[in-house]
């Protein structure tokens, strides 16, 4: 340090004529002008920046890393479709029967005839299998109303998976029009997967992906609930049997519209292609329909108890086209000639065929 | 103790073999504080001609939007919210470089914002020196732009673009749009007898009626008080508020070139702080990030202390960093934070709840991806030749989407033929489409036309309706082919006893693109008896209407 000895400026005239009030903030100031090395390093670091936040914005779109956007659709968000698996397990061999159909007793009596009609649910549930059971939650209703499957059929259903079948895990979902919860909770479906050891998944925004179906008219690719079928080796579905104001009558296939998300409310624009649709969107292991308590009039919803009619019946089924079309003639009791259209449209796209003869079995 | 009245004029801001080359009296003019003001004056100039070139008659291919793209927090803040960095804003590097190289020259060399705050400050300081060496001392309350953008930028990242409320360049040209240049325009309408040809060439949209922007009176308002603020405190925005200047000012941490003082020349006089525009301290510690590199400071030093160099960094005679503390950042980064939830839940902006008049121009991008991209500038507004594009109002947006372009079909409609806003848009809100594009034509076909709204009849005041007098001025209009308007046509007696044709018009939605026309021409003025709302829009499959491909639908 030698600026003791020899200031570094020549101190202005003017300035040095006049005492300063205050003396200079910092004595050991020196002027140092900037290094080479500090110079460049400098330099160097700012063109680096330049050029790496150059890079990223004017490279050309296909380069590595770049964020080049010139058209405006690159930050278009992208849903990758996925698709589901096929849940059917072929019947045991010799079996004729694709509809079992199980009469008195109990609901879990009941459910225990329909599946042995169709083969015995062992043979299609194996130990260790995620199950998926998808009731019909659809609205905010007691049981007894019939718009939403029995908690007593979903409950021996579920204890049977699990103590019998010993699947590793039950699951139980729907999207239904009203709050989720309050739909499981008011149907008593909840607590009845609960005390058979199944888990209720509800819906919420992440839950759904696109879902790809090749050969569905409308839902080609369309919001699905997907977040239950993580994993899920067998899916069976158990619907209520009910009369539609649109469709005529909500049965099996009806039921899977309790997976769809998005702007489902268009689909009635076109109900019976989508319901068709529905028939190949999922292929289920097995589709249950509760005729324990048929809502014969006012549906989908009903609301009084006087447009349900008690019958002790239950169905399992390997075609859900098939079963329907049973459960419209006998459980409903509708005329057979005037079957809804979307039950031929399924026969057409390959989900099942509409003739049932020589393909019943009933147990009583 | 030297006074100001008695310091020597210096002539020591260019180097001397250059000035010697002028006479006395050009000698003094030659300070660099000059070129600043040539500069200013050159940007602020051209600023008001881009605006004046975006219209219809005048766009042919000029970079009209130049100045927002070369905004880099507008490059910044979009490349956080979608991950991309879209057409020209990688123009955002100059003055990024700029910034790199000499500090925030571009506040108060470039900016046109800065420049009207400066001069008006200017124009109404009616201080002593004395008073403004403590108008321009650093204050405490400089901090807050910091805060300022780093709540906008956690926003932006998170997904709520709110960076053209405050952006000065997004401000001055949707003022100038919606306030401004509507106001030149009607004041030269109202000279009588001026020449037509100079109208055409003065006027900001020539050739349309006289233009009116719902809810202007509030981005002039806004834009009245930030400006008025200068007289209380000097460059109040740009001290106080700008979060392009905050963006600048950290970045300038890194520049090469900044104010030095040298403390053996320094008599401690002052003078420095008499114009000082940033409040950047130089006669103690310079506030690198606050200086705008304006050079006034050098120009009234008296002793030749200040320079413009690029001295080492001496830690005592420089302020590198913004002085905010940790935890005001860490309150600006929470509130963030919570920023973006907040402006969501208050939900008129939603799939599930969106107002019908939130319209949106051709090509704009679905909802939720337009509010990552919108930077409020109104560019489109500026270039839309109907006037149907307007600010979004607290209305049809909320404070998400305020000053966003939407669509008034009582004023104007979308004219079919017409791209404009999608080519000025800087961001990509607005995706730059064709024309062929927008009519779903050529390689479009499949696509089919940019669908804005749908059409609705309210028949109870439809006149072939409702009063049995013959109309349909929204069929004739229909732009569409085939139309989207048809009608039913019966004979009926009239009570005046005379037959008349009525021909009862009826919407076909698989046809209609949302022009708007029918309701900007629909004879019943006040409540129109057709009117257009944003559901169907294409761009977004939740706000949809008809379902595709349904059966039945051709």
């Amino acid at each position: 340090m030698n600026d003791a000895e020899t200031p570094n400026q020549p101190s202005n005239s003017g300035a040095s004529s006049s005492p300063r009030k205050k003396p200079i903030q910092h004595p050991e100031y020196q002027k140092a002008p900037m290094e080479r090395r500090v110079f460049l390093g400098r330099l160097g670091a700012a063109a680096g920046l330049l050029g790496t936040a150059g890079y990223l914005s004017l490279a050309p779109e296909k380069w590595p890393l770049s964020l080049r956007d010139s058209t405006g659709l690159l930050s278009k968000p992208v849903l990758k479709p996925v698709r589901l698996d096929d849940f059917r397990v072929a019947k045991p061999i010799g079996q004729t029967a694709d509809v079992g159909i199980g009469r008195g007793g109990t609901p879990d009596q009941m459910l225990r005839k329909a599946l042995d009609a169709v083969g015995g649910v062992k043979h299609y549930i194996q130990p260790g299998d995620i199950v998926l059971v998808k009731p019909n939650v659809a609205f905010d209703r007691a049981p007894a109303l019939g718009a939403t499957s029995q908690p007593a059929l979903i409950e021996a259903l579920i204890q049977m998976l699990l103590v019998d079948c010993r699947a590793q895990e039950v699951r139980v979902c729907d999207n239904p029009i009203e709050s989720p919860s309050d739909c499981f909770m008011k149907t008593g479906l909840r607590k009845a997967t609960e005390k058979a050891g199944g888990r209720v998944y509800l819906p919420d925004p992440n839950s759904f992906k696109q879902l790809n179906t090749p050969g569905a008219t409308l839902i080609e690719e369309w919001a699905f609930f997907h977040r239950p079928f993580t994993n899920v080796d067998k899916v069976i579905g158990v619907a209520p049997v009910k009369d539609h104001n649109l469709c005529f009558a909500s049965m099996g296939i009806k039921n899977w519209y309790g997976l769809l998300g998005g702007r489902r409310n268009q689909f009635h624009q076109d109900i019976h292609e989508i319901v068709s649709d529905l028939s190949i969107m999922i292929r289920p292991t097995l589709t249950i329909l509760d005729g324990t308590k048929v809502l014969m009039e006012n549906g989908p919803t009903g609301g009084d108890p006087s447009n349900v009619v008690t019958r002790d019946v239950v169905m399992a089924s390997l075609d859900p086209v098939a079963q329907d079309a049973w459960a419209f003639q006998h459980l409903l009791q509708r005329d057979p000639h005037q079957l809804p259209e979307y039950l031929h449209k399924a026969e057409l796209k390959g989900a099942g065929r509409v003739d049932f003869e020589g393909r019943l079995r009933e147990i009583t | 103790m030297n006074t100001a009245s008695e310091i020597p004029e210096p002539e020591k801001t260019l180097p001397s073999s250059t000035v010697k080359m002028f006479p006395p009296p050009v000698r003094k003019k030659l300070r660099l504080t000059n070129v600043r003001i040539v500069s200013q004056v050159f940007f602020f100039t051209a600023f008001l001609v881009l605006c004046w070139l975006t219209w219809t008659s005048r766009l042919e291919g000029y970079p009209v939007s130049r100045i927002l793209e070369m905004d880099p927090l507008v490059m910044i803040s979009t490349m956080l919210s979608t991950g991309y960095v879209y057409r020209y804003l990688g123009w955002g590097l100059l003055v990024l470089g700029l910034t790199l190289l000499a500090g925030r020259v571009f506040c108060n060399w470039i900016c046109p914002y800065g420049t009207l705050h400066q001069f008006v400050g200017w124009l109404f300081n009616v201080h002593k020196a004395k008073e403004n060496f403590d108008r321009n001392r650093y204050r405490d309350m400089y901090f807050f732009k910091y805060a300022v953008v780093t709540v906008l930028l956690i926003m932006a990242a998170m997904g709520a673009l709110q960076i053209g409320l405050l952006d000065p360049i997004c401000l001055m040209y949707r003022t100038v749009a919606t306030v401004v240049a509507p106001m030149v325009d009607m004041s030269i309408d109202a000279i009588p007898g001026i020449d037509p040809l100079w109208v055409d060439q003065i006027k900001f949209a020539p050739g349309v009626p006289s233009r009116i922007f719902v809810g202007s009176f509030w981005i002039g308002l806004f834009m009245l008080v930030l400006v008025g603020a200068n007289l209380y405190v000097p460059r109040f925005f740009c001290r106080v508020l700008c979060p392009l200047g905050a963006l600048l000012g950290a970045v300038s941490r890194f520049s090469l070139v900044r104010i030095n003082r040298d403390v053996h020349k320094c008599t401690d006089c002052n003078m420095c702080m008499n114009r000082c525009e940033g409040a950047a301290d130089p006669q103690a510690a310079i506030r690198v990030s606050e200086c705008f590199s304006c050079l006034n400071c050098i120009d009234d030093c008296p002793e030749d202390a200040l320079s413009f160099t690029m001295v080492g960094l001496d830690t005592k005679q420089v302020k590198l960093l913004p002085d905010v503390s940790k935890r005001r950042m860490f309150f600006a980064g929470v509130v963030g934070a919570l920023g973006y939830p907040f402006l969501k839940i208050h939900g008129t902006n939603t799939d599930a709840n969106f107002s019908p008049d939130l319209i949106r121009p051709p090509g704009s991008v679905e909802e939720s991806e337009f509010l990552e991209k919108c930077i409020k500038c109104d560019q489109c507004i500026n270039s839309c030749p109907t006037n149907v594009l307007q600010p979004a109002t607290w209305a049809e947006g909320g404070l998400e989407g305020l000053w966003t372009p939407v669509m008034n079909f009582n004023i104007a409609h979308c004219q079919l033929k017409c791209t404009l806003c999608s080519e000025v848009c800087p961001t990509g809100a607005i995706r730059k489409i064709t024309v062929e594009e927008k009519l779903g034509k050529g390689d479009f076909v499949e696509q089919g036309p940019i669908v804005l709204g749908t059409a609705f009849f309210d028949k109870g005041r439809c006149l072939p309706h409702a009063m049995d007098i013959p109309c349909v001025v929204c069929e004739e209009v229909c732009p569409v082919s085939p139309k989207a308007i048809q009608t039913h046509d019966e004979e009926v007696k009239t009570v005046f006893n005379q037959v008349v044709v009525l021909n009862k018009p009826f919407i076909v939605p698989d046809l209609c693109i949302g022009c708007g026309i029918c309701q900007a021409e629909c004879p019943v003025r006040d409540d129109r008896a057709v009117y257009v709302t944003a559901v169907g829009e294409s761009r977004s499959s939740e706000r949809s209407l008809l379902l595709k491909k349904r059966s039945g639908s051709g």
